[in-house]
């Protein structure tokens, strides 16, 4: 009947599973227009009925900083230009508490489909990260004006920027993954993350300069909070307008790499019992 | 009672062409065990209460029991059985939403699911955002979606409403945009579940023609239905499923009559 298939016959053989990881990977790439189409109806869906459209993005960072600007700047001193450096932050934090957020609720919302086809399941999570990063990378153009305006340079290190905006995404992709694959088993696990969100929020030097925190605290939370690192590395190019060392960018790096492993891992090992679970 | 005779004649000329076609499902010695638990846990806190007082049990369900079936290519394949019997399962083994916990599946070629329209619409994209939508759930990429989309309006006949957002779309309008999708992907298996009832009338009449259609170009129907009339007169095989046990494998008449014969004993009629 394929009257215009160049593409071979498929043949699936339930007993020729090399490993679940493996093989998911694989099947990401085969369904990477999936994850495209995904992406293009939430930005679509999201913005097709209301006036400012786009601008939403743009504007939501924009406006929980300046409600922080206004409350903040005068405590953590004046000559430090805390706008840009809040800005700078909560976008970061913005891309992975929505990034992971989304992995839960596209998972759940695919969850109907996923009983009646098959589609590789991690095209949930990758689709969040899609939708993630076209958002961040908008809301770089109302955190420019705000450094223009507050008198922050804009130095040519900004070129540097892919580099931790590609370990934020693995790292949100990872912890994505894992809380998501988990939110299927039980329902509670996304009203405990948003809490886990918010105290975590506020373990990460986001609002607050780091320099207020008591040394021993600060060599904890660089322990214990990947996200630090990541901030961190994200604020270098913009904020501070430096590169940063290697061996900052080495940590972050490899948190980024584990992490996104141990969800991959997790993920694809459970992800076929998501069918009858969901 | 021309009925049966005619579909008697059918019957014989299939099973000879089909010894001669290649097969295209293998279902080998196949398992399906859910593990369930005793009572439903569904929220972690209730899991690490349970789990402290050792109080996490589990059963094991069969929905399957060592499963034989093979298919080949152009036939069409009833299968029967009560509900919960485990023919949804099969069904999902088949188009790999589930994997079987024992045994092999095997299965050459794309495989088409036919289990519910709509499955992946979005009410605030249009009609056109929408086939695309759907025809990469389907496994296409957007080139292959750009030859096919004319086709699937076509025969969906939605041409003045492809732009509007589904929301404004009526519910058999929906379901037409649905099936023009799910049978445009030229599928070498074509899975239905019971479907054939959306739509009106004449919509119905064209979706029965392009099964029909399917089955002269040689695609392979795996048909589940409560519908004896429906099977009697698609199947050239059907399988009677109970309590996840293959019980026989059949013409249509053989199997029906089979089937009815254990519903009687039960006490239950069957239509």
């Amino acid at each position: 009947m394929n009257m215009e298939t160049t593409e071979e016959i498929q043949i699936y053989d339930s007993s020729k599973q090399v490993s679940p990881a493996l093989e998911e990977f694989r099947e990401i790439f085969r369904y990477r227009d999936l994850v495209i189409q995904v992406v293009r109806r939430d930005i679509l869906t999201r913005y097709k009925r209301s006036v400012l459209g786009v601008t939403w993005t743009m504007l939501n960072p924009l406006g929980t900083m300046l409600v922080l600007a206004i409350v903040f700047s005068q405590a953590f001193g004046t000559e430090f230009s805390y706008a840009a450096y809040v800005l700078n932050g909560l976008i970061a934090w913005n891309f992975f508490q929505q990034t992971t957020n989304a992995s839960i609720a596209h998972l759940v919302w695919g969850g109907t489909l996923l009983k009646r086809i098959y589609v590789p399941r991690t095209v949930f999570a990758f689709s969040a990260l899609g939708t993630g990063l076209f958002n961040l990378i908008l809301s770089l153009v109302p955190l420019l004006l705000v450094m223009v305006i507050t008198g922050v340079p804009i130095e040519p290190t900004i070129l540097f920027l892919p580099i931790p905006i590609l370990f934020l995404g693995m790292f949100s992709l990872g912890v994505g993954l894992l809380v998501s694959g988990l939110a299927v088993f039980y329902t509670d696990i996304a009203e405990m993350y948003q809490i886990i969100l918010t105290a975590w929020m506020y373990l990460t030097p986001i609002i607050y300069p780091e320099e207020i925190l008591p040394e021993q605290f600060r060599t904890l939370i660089a322990i214990f909070n990947p996200m630090y690192h990541l901030v961190r590395l994200f604020r270098a190019p913009l904020y501070y307008g430096e590169i940063p060392a290697f061996q900052e960018t080495l940590i972050a790096g490899l948190i980024a790499l584990v992490t996104l492993l141990i969800g991959w891992v997790v993920f694809t090992r459970r992800s076929d019992e998501f069918a009858y679970r969901i | 009672m021309s009925l049966h005779t005619a579909s008697d004649q059918k019957n014989m000329e299939r099973e000879f062409s089909t010894q001669i076609e290649d097969e295209i499902i293998r279902i080998e010695d196949v398992s399906v065990s859910y593990r369930v638990p005793s009572e439903r846990i569904g929220t972690f806190k209730e899991y690490v209460i349970r789990r402290l007082q050792g109080r996490v049990q589990h059963q094991e369900f069969l929905a399957l029991d060592h499963v034989n079936i093979n298919i080949m290519q152009g036939e069409v394949f009833g299968v029967i059985g009560k509900n919960g019997a485990g023919k949804s399962t099969l069904l999902k083994l088949v188009s790999r939403i589930m994997k079987p916990t024992g045994g092999r599946v095997w299965v050459k070629g794309r495989v088409a699911p036919l289990l519910e329209f709509g499955a992946g619409f979005h009410p605030e994209l249009t009609g056109r955002e929408n086939v695309y939508l759907n025809g990469v759930l389907l496994g296409f990429s957007r080139r292959q979606m750009d030859k096919k989309f004319d086709r699937i309006v076509d025969f969906a006949e939605l041409w003045d409403f492809i732009e509007s957002p589904l929301r404004t779309y009526s519910s058999g309008m929906i379901a037409r945009l649905g099936f023009a999708i799910a049978t445009d992907v030229e599928p070498d298996i074509l899975i239905v579940d019971e479907v054939l009832s959306v739509g009106d009338e004449a919509f119905q009449q064209k979706s029965a023609a392009r099964m029909h259609e399917f089955r002269e170009q040689g695609v392979s129907i795996l048909l589940v239905s409560h519908n004896m009339l429906v099977i009697q007169e698609m199947c050239d095989r059907v399988a009677w499923i109970d309590h996840g046990r293959l019980q026989i494998i059949g013409s249509p008449v053989e199997t029906i009559h089979h089937y009815r014969e254990s519903q009687t004993t039960d006490g239950i009629q069957v239509s």
